[in-house]
């Protein structure tokens, strides 16, 4: 039973960080309708960022901070530079450019930091909660992480739903033509998308950086099952975003207790196969009427 | 009509192959041989990709499945090449039968995280049954040996670089008069208005996938390809990377075209290698020195599709309009 | 069709261009039983991970061995000629591996290949290697599967392998902690198979526990705390560095305190400090390995008043200053200095073969505080290791160096000091 409740405790501590890489890309697909492969590398960067602004200063909330800002302005960057030139041609133009992305942020951060991972500072102690006599799997560290992903989760919800800005990003990306002839500056728009879903993976950076170390190639497995959790809950949805990477999460943790690390992986594909049979857009699809 | 000018081009392209492996050094030859492969994965997802419109980011498990069919055959029961490659073909397109009708629901982004867990996935297998896969480390082969009537010092790459290309021209001739005839019509009804076509009688589940199963047999025999010339067969070869490569290799070519794909596996061959030369032939310091052809690919890319929305033969094709232009009148056509 | 066919022969002519345009390269030349050899420098290759994953540490070893090379060069070489050390990097993937080694011979025409690096990437280049009769000297990785002097005749080890290492330890957990429990965490590849086999030998009945875990995975609480449950005493690490960093930094989450023992792939301080840094707030960087039992066949680097290290740390500091001054650059310059002892053994006219033979001799002493299993058939590397334990963040040796086989073979102490760098002729230091 113990060892059913670490897992479980496990499970969510990862799958919270998985589910702010889904909330990151599931905003950019409801913005421009894009997978963003070169997330991974966008949080990369704002996360080395922070580790240098930390380095320097001593104020880990600076640095983190900073990189949340940096997140903002490296998404809006990358909008309006490289995205903007090819979201209008075929849809996998935007894939490839986004794929050229990473490895040139990749090679950029090998070249200017190095490419030796650095420890990184947890904004909260690691060490687990003393409970029933013992340390469980569950410390500090997990609950910020949890609330603090949970609250940006329930603060693009309010945004979306409730607030003019959310409705013209909505419409912006829904129907173009119709929001730019009601006035809304849909280049704007698009732009803020991406500043708002680069500022998320900077938040999972800044998460999950002090477990796996801060180094070019640390952060791709993340990206990996952001993704997958993202399909999972469907990629217009970010409630289904964080609920994917709850789901994702805990299956991979109990995969990994009672069956073996070698298997992992390949459970995620179960269970993102299992998910899509039932519902092929994902778990909280939005059933508007498409074409089928 | 059509089959025969297929087999014309292929024929000009096989002497063409024939005269480089002649004339260029071993490595070279290798270079080669590693682009025919490339072309055998891409052109058959460029039949799924382009022509019928759905995504996959799994094509490098596909490649590790023909690869591991191939070596298991030839170094444990001690099959001979073509067996072996026909056999890794057939398998990988029946896994692709399983691919293609789990996929059949899934669209666009779905469909593609379906096949990035698929290939993130299936190297587990390899450390999960170590006896049979070999683990880590994977399977090695034994060099294929040229037959005899080549004479006795035929240079071993050579002869990989002529079972490469060979099977790059097989793949050629049949994608060709598949994509030119009734099927490839009913795939390309099916990538522009899926609903369009199922009225039109079209019967869109059993073509997707057959679309999925015919790239997975390319792949699998590109994988096949694989192990005749570099004797391994291992999960590093084939990780996530692999994937987005091909996925890269089509979209540079140009999609949906054959021509394309052959551009494609020369940039993916060629691409690393130039970068690398440009790298060491400035003395940086050791960091930069090591990363610069990473950065160097990226930019390349993002330039690339930026410039040429449509691929490298997208401008080829731009480019040979302009010069028919000043010869004949200009024609429609595809390609 | 004129259209078709002359599309054809532009493309197959801009193929040709390209693929001839991209060939250029070339080889100096020399003989054919000695390619790569001039009258005033000797060209090997090296297949290394620069960048990747797998590049972390491993990509300080390659230009350690150069800035070693340059030093030997600056005093005039081996027998008069220069070390030329080409080394391309594969990223960790074996079909680079396959290209890049494949180019250095075909192409750079390399004398040998020295050091390549990691199992699954040289075991796909050894057949090549062996058909093309390269030698292929000391290989950076500490898989078994190089010793095979009949099968595998240009292949050399170098560093103890994983399951002499595995013994070794285990044999000294049965010595000072008997019928204490055991746990094991290691990586899911030969490294750490090879390991926990050797520790079987040893102490298999008091093994409670043993989890692998995949390079790349980032979860590793599931395997550490099912050791923790059942209740191991010592939890034995073969594990690369990070992971030895994310193994402790989840015992500490848990409050689990057993006795660490560690593989010496997975301990240098100066490495998981690094990664433990940011937890150690005020205490030493190197506090949750702080008294971790390992093993070791260098001195250790903190060690200045060894004559090796100070010339490691002079060649360092004047060739290779970027670097930290750890494990993996030591690691580099002793591999190096090997090199150079086989090179100079080869004679005043080396040829491949009589590198070989050189290495089949064997006999070289250096800085291994062991000697190496080379001999016609056995084509090991160092023959054991000596019992160490991490104090005050540095590796300090408490136990005699001992020296056995990877099968059933006895344990036996090696006494015989270390030489004095200079009395090797090779380096002047």
């Amino acid at each position: 039973m113990a060892r059913f409740v670490d897992l479980t405790l496990n499970g969510v501590s990862n799958g919270m960080i998985y589910a702010a890489v889904a909330l990151s890309l599931v905003l950019i697909w409801r913005a421009t309708r894009i997978v963003n492969f070169a997330q991974g590398g966008m949080l990369m960067i704002t996360t080395f960022i922070a580790s240098s602004v930390i380095g320097s200063s001593g104020s880990y909330w600076l640095g983190f901070a900073v990189a949340l800002a940096s997140g903002l302005v490296l998404g809006a960057v990358v909008e309006r530079l490289l995205i903007r030139r090819v979201a209008d041609g075929p849809a996998l133009n935007a894939v490839i450019v986004a794929l050229g992305l990473l490895v040139l942020l990749q090679a950029l951060a090998g070249m200017i930091w190095g490419g030796t991972p650095r420890s990184f500072e947890p904004a909260f102690s690691i060490r687990g909660y003393f409970i029933g006599g013992r340390h469980v799997l569950f410390g500090p560290m997990d609950s910020f992480t949890v609330l603090a992903v949970l609250g940006v989760a329930v603060l693009l919800w309010l945004l979306f739903q409730r607030t003019s800005i959310g409705l013209q990003m909505r419409a912006s990306a829904f129907a173009p033509a119709v929001a730019r002839l009601q006035g809304v500056r849909v280049g704007n728009m698009l732009t803020l998308g991406w500043a708002l879903a680069a500022l998320c993976g900077s938040l999972a950076g800044l998460l999950v950086a002090p477990a796996v170390f801060v180094g070019p190639n640390n952060f791709d497995p993340i990206l990996v099952f952001g993704f997958t959790a993202a399909v999972i809950g469907g990629l217009d949805s970010p409630v289904g975003g964080v609920i994917g990477g709850l789901v994702l999460g805990l299956v991979l943790s109990y995969v990994a207790g009672y069956w073996g690390s070698a298997m992992v992986n390949l459970s995620a594909l179960f269970v993102l196969i299992a998910v899509l049979m039932v519902r092929p857009e994902g778990l909280f699809a939005t059933r508007a009427a498409r074409r089928i | 009509m059509t089959f025969a000018r297929n087999l014309a081009i292929a024929v000009a392209l096989g002497v063409a192959a024939y005269l480089l492996s002649i004339s260029l050094s071993p490595f070279d030859n290798l270079r080669l041989a590693s682009m025919a492969y490339y072309f055998v994965a891409l052109a058959g997802l460029t039949v799924l990709t382009g022509l019928s419109g759905q995504i996959s980011l799994g094509h490098g498990a596909l490649m590790a499945v023909g690869a591991y069919t191939s070596a298991i055959l030839i170094s444990r029961d001690g099959w001979a090449l073509v067996p072996a490659l026909v056999a890794a073909t057939v398998v990988t397109a029946l896994v692709g039968v399983l691919v293609g009708v789990v996929s059949a629901r899934l669209r666009g982004p779905y469909l593609a995280g379906a096949t990035l867990a698929f290939a993130v996935g299936l190297p587990g297998l390899a450390d999960k049954y170590p006896h049979a896969f070999g683990g880590e480390n994977g399977l090695t082969v034994n060099p294929p040996i040229a037959p005899t009537s080549l004479g006795a010092n035929f240079p071993l790459e050579r002869w990989e670089a002529w079972i490469a290309c060979g099977c790059a021209l097989v793949t050629f001739v049949v994608l060709a008069g598949l994509a030119r005839g009734r099927v490839g019509r009913s795939l390309r009804a099916l990538r522009d208005d899926d609903v369009a076509a199922q009225l039109a009688g079209v019967d869109v589940g059993r073509l997707r996938v057959l679309a999925f199963v015919v790239s997975a047999g390319c792949a699998g025999l590109a994988g096949a390809a694989f192990v005749a010339v570099t004797q391994i067969a291992a999960p590093g070869a084939f990780q996530l990377a692999l994937s987005l490569s091909l996925l890269t290799g089509i979209v540079l070519g140009g999609l949906g075209s054959l021509w394309g794909a052959l551009w494609g596996a020369a940039a993916l061959v060629l691409l690393p290698s130039w970068s690398d030369d440009i790298a060491h032939s400035l003395s940086l310091s050791g960091d930069v020195q090591a990363n610069l052809p990473l950065a160097i690919y990226g930019v390349v890319l993002i330039g690339v599709i930026m410039a040429a929305p449509t691929g490298l033969q997208g401008l080829v094709r731009r480019l040979s309009h302009v010069v028919r232009g000043r010869l004949f009148k200009p024609e429609e056509e595809s390609a | 069709m004129t259209r078709s066919i002359g599309r054809t022969a532009l493309v197959a002519s801009a193929a040709a261009g390209l693929v001839a345009f991209a060939g250029c390269g070339g080889g100096g030349g020399s003989s054919a039983s000695a390619p790569g050899v001039t009258k005033t420098s000797v060209t090997i290759g090296s297949h290394q991970p620069l960048t990747g994953p797998a590049a972390p540490g491993y990509s300080e070893i390659a230009p350690a061995s150069k800035a070693f090379f340059a030093y030997l060069n600056s005093q005039g070489g081996i027998n008069g000629r220069k070390i030329n050390y080409i080394y391309k990097d594969d990223g960790y993937n074996p079909t680079n591996t396959v290209n890049v080694v494949r180019q250095l011979v075909l192409q750079n025409k390399v004398f040998a290949i020295f050091n390549g690096l990691g199992t699954p990437t040289h075991t796909k280049v050894v057949p090549f290697l062996t058909a093309e009769k390269v030698p292929d000297l000391f290989v950076a990785s500490g898989c078994p599967c190089w010793d095979d002097g009949g099968k595998q005749p240009e292949t050399f080890g170098w560093q103890p392998s994983y399951q002499i290492e595995g013994k070794l330890l285990g044999n000294y957990i049965k010595q000072k902690f008997p019928g204490k429990k055991v746990g094991v965490f290691y990586q899911d590849d030969d490294f750490g198979q090879g390991g926990l086999a050797g520790l079987k030998e040893e102490i298999s009945s008091q093994i409670v526990s043993a989890q692998s875990y995949q390079p790349g995975g980032t979860n590793v609480a599931p395997q550490i705390t099912a050791i923790q449950k059942a209740g191991a005493d010592i939890l034995v690490d073969f594990t690369i560095p990070a992971y030895t960093a994310i193994g402790q930094l989840t015992a500490f989450k848990v409050g689990y305190k057993p006795q660490l023992v560690v593989s010496n792939v997975g301990i240098d301080p100066t490495t998981v400090g690094g990664l433990l840094k940011e937890f150690s707030k005020g205490k030493a960087d190197t506090a949750l390995i702080e008294g971790a039992l390992t093993d070791s066949y260098l001195p250790p680097t903190t060690d200045l008043s060894n004559p090796w290290i100070a010339l490691f740390k002079k060649i360092h500091d004047q060739y290779d200053a970027k670097a930290p001054f750890d494990g993996n650059v030591e690691y580099g310059m002793a591999a190096a200095y090997t090199f150079a002892q086989a090179l100079k053994a080869a004679g005043s006219n080396p040829t491949r073969a009589s590198l070989v033979a050189a290495v089949e001799k064997g006999g070289f002493t250096g800085p291994g505080v062991v000697p190496f299993r080379f001999s016609g058939s056995q084509h090991g590397g160092y023959a054991g290791v000596q019992i160490a334990q991490v104090k005050s963040g540095a590796i300090t040796p408490i136990g005699p160096a001992q020296v056995t086989d990877p099968g059933n073979g006895p344990i036996k102490p090696y006494t015989t000091k270390q030489p004095d760098p200079a009395s090797g002729g090779i380096v002047k230091p």
